[in-house]
């Protein structure tokens, strides 16, 4: 793992590159984190892969999450994974709800990592998150049919009240 | 058991008379009627399918229920098929997606009749833990089951003593009243005859009015 410092160094790369694209960085229980400007996410994780002494050249998971009372309310999570020095990195990248009828958009990383491609189809399954130029951007898990973007926090968790006689004596 | 051997000998050379010949006869001759002989053969040589839905898999006939310890072939449902076509029996193990619903459902009517749905464990049941937006809650919603066994998972020895049971419900009546039930009347490939298994009047209604649609 990177340390705090070496957080902070990379912070200084990049932004010498990228001037503005790191917003944030934390180093929580030994997790280092860039938060990353959704505009420049590409630029940010190509630096990673490719500059000279960084080498994150391995996406082991690409996630999203809703913070629904935090603005902005969505984050995607790209957690890299430098294999020559077994170092992991977390690259985060902070979208604001559009409102009702409109999806959040960020570029895909398809091109970068191949297999971001499921993962990316899962997010914008779970997440309504769509990742613009990627090749195909459908439904993966759920149905094809199915309305709506169940993983986020104002989506009715579904299924049906199990009405068991304990709950009916006491509280029916 | 020597004595029965010897005198099994002895019937075959033409020695035992009389009365002698009267109780070895009554010893060794069933009678039955022919509906009861089908029954008590689909009973004891069930065809499950090769399908696993979940981690219920792990325990239903294709891993730790068909092994040696537990040994399903005792009940003579050990061959299972892979293919629809020749299983008399799908056992639900794992809870079902509303995704996987319409392949379950369609694997169950490929099954010629007489067929057989057994839902093992809580979550083919009645959803059981999964109380969300991605799971049926209960895999009666969408196809006839015919028996139900509790459990998560349900022990081996759950799963053969509702095996059990599934075979005195096809050696008694197997038709259990269900397609009225699930106003599935109609949906026989052929009627069952014989004195144990007369359907009701209302089945035998229902099932002579589809006959008169396919035939109009």
């Amino acid at each position: 793992m990177p340390d705090a410092p070496g957080l902070e160094l990379i912070r200084g790369e990049i932004e010498q590159d990228h001037p503005g694209a790191v917003l944030d960085t934390s180093f929580d229980r030994d997790q280092p984190t860039l938060v990353v400007d959704p505009a420049q996410i590409l630029a940010v994780l190509t630096w990673l892969r490719d500059a000279p002494g960084q080498g994150y050249r391995f996406l082991s998971s690409l996630h999203a999450a809703d913070y629904l009372p935090a603005s902005p309310r969505f984050a995607v999570h790209y957690e890299l994974l430098n294999r020559d020095r077994v170092e992991r990195l977390r690259v985060k990248a902070m979208l604001a709800d559009p409102g009702e009828d409109a999806l959040p958009q960020i570029d895909s990383c398809v091109e970068l990592f191949p297999t971001a491609e499921f993962q990316e189809r899962e997010v914008y399954d779970f997440f309504g998150i769509v990742f613009k130029g990627h090749p195909d951007m459908t439904r993966i898990l759920m149905p094809e049919d199915y309305v709506g973007w169940p993983q986020r926090r104002d989506f009715p968790i579904g299924g049906e009240p199990v009405t068991f006689t304990y709950n009916e004596r006491n509280y029916g | 058991m020597r004595d029965r051997q010897l005198r099994a000998r002895d019937m075959l050379r033409g020695d035992l008379e009389g009365e002698e010949l009267e109780r070895y006869v009554e010893e060794k001759v069933v009678t039955t009627n022919f509906e009861k002989l089908l029954n008590w053969g689909r009973a004891n040589s069930c065809f499950p399918l090769t399908f696993g839905l979940a981690c219920c898999a792990i325990e239903a006939p294709i891993a730790i229920v068909g092994s040696p310890r537990y040994d399903l072939a005792r009940f003579g449902a050990e061959a299972l098929r892979a293919s629809p076509r020749q299983a008399d029996l799908i056992i639900l193990s794992g809870r079902v997606s509303i995704k996987m619903a319409p392949v379950v459902r369609r694997l169950y009517d490929q099954m010629l009749e007489p067929k057989w749905a057994i839902s093992m464990g809580a979550c083919s049941s009645s959803g059981g833990m999964f109380s969300n937006y991605a799971v049926v809650q209960g895999a009666d919603k969408f196809m006839p089951i015919d028996l139900h066994i509790p459990g998560c998972p349900p022990r081996p020895e759950a799963v053969l003593y509702g095996f059990t049971k599934l075979q005195r419900k096809i050696m008694g009546n197997p038709d259990q009243g269900w397609r009225q039930r699930y106003n599935a009347a109609g949906t026989e490939e052929w009627a069952r005859g014989g004195p144990r298994s007369e359907p009701s009047p209302e089945a035998a209604e229902a099932y002579e009015a589809a006959r008169e649609l396919i035939r109009a």
